[in-house]
């Protein structure tokens, strides 16, 4: 990393000198500094993204600069309405969900909402959703239905919360309810894995006819540090984890278990975060402009084989 | 002294009160100690002879091996030490049963096949089990007996929940009722899928019953947990499921259940006859 903020905090210093700059001929010798520094901060971009393990991997999913649900939705969608509530216990704002336009066509949006200092992550819960933000999706989706809105939903979570309360009404419940709801469904369905697919919170409302994965995102059916803490007895262990649990978007690829992989600009998504809105909102509109050739049961079908076909063993 | 010596010693100790029982006595109490009466866990083998009619289960899908997708490190020799020490080639065994008479799709999970986990394998069976259901009009029992998904398969592991819950949408479109019950212990991967959305939900007394671990619930939040946080009771004070019911009477409560959820099936009364 050091060189890398080293090549930044030069950039950043020339930028602000060059508009102070009145001496003639200074200004293009600094531009012609700053391109040169670019040029070298991009090699190094490069050579250590082609070199991320596992681990750097769920790091990289996991930071805080990355966008989250909500900064995707203001850069592909218009319109967007947030809907609250699970009409039975309460609020969780884990989820954010809501009608929104992408282009010229409605659609209901869900997704998990992160935040970025303790304010806004108590208030998101870590984007732990609880079964209350389970049941606010069952109900929205079941509105998307009676509505024929296609389904788009953003997959960004740690876990859905393993708290008390949680148990008590019933994690468990809300989330096989929400696959299950997604099941019914005969509007077209579209996931984006966008930074953590974290395990049962993240499955509850991916089950979708086509799941796409940001290039680093990871999909885990259990975190690396859970999984090293019960089969090795060492949470430090986890970067042997991450690599044996093969989390990676590219992975995920090869088992056949996402569609298709988004690339993130040099640097990764949160360098340029428009460039990867613009990818995701092109994957998306692709996924739909395919399902919309089948017919409502065609979709339907189409869910139901995605996922039964999937299992690797042998027979 | 562990239950699994109960064939090799005349006596056993309750895993719970820590008395001690003779052995014949043990198993013709369908492993329930007479003192306290904690239920012990069964294998797959004693579940269907205790639960079912006698010499009607017929296993099927035995051709499913687990095949190590991710080559992931030590899978492999535990998956042989596993099978090994229960003759089970994966954690699940699927097959045609009746119970009193009514024919039914089962799937049983062993707890002593790596911890009752749920892999490819475990999730294809029970996705056929609730197909077979579907296929042949009959209602489907599953056993749950599982610590969550089986984490050596990583996604694949987890897709297995969306696999096994969209055949549980099939089986409710289709009108075809399905039982699960709940034993020790029924966590995790499939709790959170194909386990909590059954039409009714039964549990053996004091089973574990949960999402996350105790201990990372606990940990999780302020709010005091209860003294019986996750035992079934509690799961049932809290809405989650339907009854508990005592293992002796569990094939007739099943029985009554298949019977008269599954009357409205075609050609159920044929295949009482």
């Amino acid at each position: 990393m050091k060189p890398l903020l080293d090549l930044e905090e030069a950039i950043a210093q020339l930028k602000s000198a060059i508009v102070r700059e009145t001496e003639p001929g200074k200004q293009e010798e600094y531009q012609g500094r700053i391109e040169g520094y670019e040029k070298r901060r991009d090699n190094v971009l490069d050579i250590m993204f082609s070199r991320l393990g596992p681990w750097e991997e769920v790091l990289l999913a996991r930071a805080d600069p990355r966008p989250y649900t909500l900064d995707y939705v203001s850069a592909i969608f218009t319109d967007f309405i947030e809907l609250d509530g699970d009409r039975r216990a309460g609020a969780d704002h884990a989820i954010v969900a809501g009608p929104a336009m992408l282009e010229d066509r409605p659609v209901m949006l869900l997704g998990h909402q992160k935040g970025r200092n303790l304010t806004e992550r108590t208030f998101r819960n870590f984007a732990m959703a609880k079964p209350e933000g389970y049941r606010k999706a069952i109900r929205l989706f079941e509105m998307a239905e009676r509505f024929r809105l296609p389904v788009v939903t953003f997959v960004d979570t740690p876990a859905a919360d393993p708290g008390v309360e949680s148990e008590s009404r019933g994690i468990s419940e809300a989330i096989a309810a929400s696959m299950l709801a997604m099941f019914k469904l005969t509007v077209p369905t579209v996931s984006v894995i966008i930074g953590e697919g974290g395990s049962g919170g993240a499955i509850g409302i991916a089950a979708s006819n086509k799941v796409l994965m940001q290039e680093h995102a990871v999909y885990s059916v259990i975190p690396p540090e859970g999984c090293a803490a019960i089969l090795w007895r060492d949470p430090a262990k986890k970067d042997k984890a991450a690599a044996a649990l093969r989390l990676t978007s590219k992975s995920a690829l090869e088992l056949g278990l996402v569609d298709q992989v988004l690339p993130e600009p040099r640097g990764s998504a949160y360098r340029n975060p428009l460039e990867a809105a613009e990818t995701v909102k092109d994957g998306i509109l692709e996924a739909l402009s395919e399902l919309d050739r089948l017919s409502p049961q065609e979709v339907k079908a189409h869910r139901y084989s995605r996922f039964r076909s999937m299992g690797a063993f042998l027979a | 002294m562990r239950t699994g010596d109960a064939s090799a010693s005349r006596f056993v100790q309750c895993q719970n009160c820590k008395k001690t029982l003779f052995a014949t006595d043990f198993a013709s109490n369908l492993k329930v100690c007479a003192y306290c009466g904690h239920h012990h866990r069964l294998t797959w083998r004693e579940r269907i002879d205790w639960t079912f009619d006698e010499g009607s289960f017929v296993e099927t899908d035995t051709e499913l091996v687990s095949g190590d997708p991710l080559q992931f490190p030590d899978y492999q020799p535990k998956h042989l030490a596993a099978q090994e020490k229960t003759g089970m080639a994966d954690s699940v065994v699927t097959g045609r049963a009746t119970i009193q008479g009514v024919p039914v799709s089962i799937a049983i999970s062993d707890f002593h096949f790596m911890g009752g986990s749920m892999g490819s394998v475990a999730g294809e069976k029970v996705t056929r089990a609730l197909e077979r259901g579907c296929d042949e009009r009959i209602p489907v029992v599953i056993f749950c007996a599982s610590g969550g998904a089986r984490m050596q398969e990583g996604l694949l592991s987890l897709m297995q929940m969306a696999k096994s819950t969209a055949a549980v949408e099939r089986c409710q479109r289709e009108g075809v009722p399905y039982i699960a019950v709940f034993t020790d212990p029924t966590m995790a991967g499939v709790l959170a899928s194909y386990a909590s959305v059954a039409d009714v939900i039964l549990s053996e007394p004091k089973a574990l019953v949960g999402f996350a671990g105790a201990r990372v619930s606990k940990q999780a939040q302020v709010v005091k947990a209860p003294d019986d946080f996750q035992q079934a009771e509690w799961v049932l004070r809290s809405g989650m499921l339907d009854r508990i019911v005592e293992r002796r009477d569990m094939r007739a409560t099943l029985g009554s259940l298949v019977r008269m959820l599954g009357a409205h099936l075609r050609g159920l009364e044929e295949k009482l006859a």
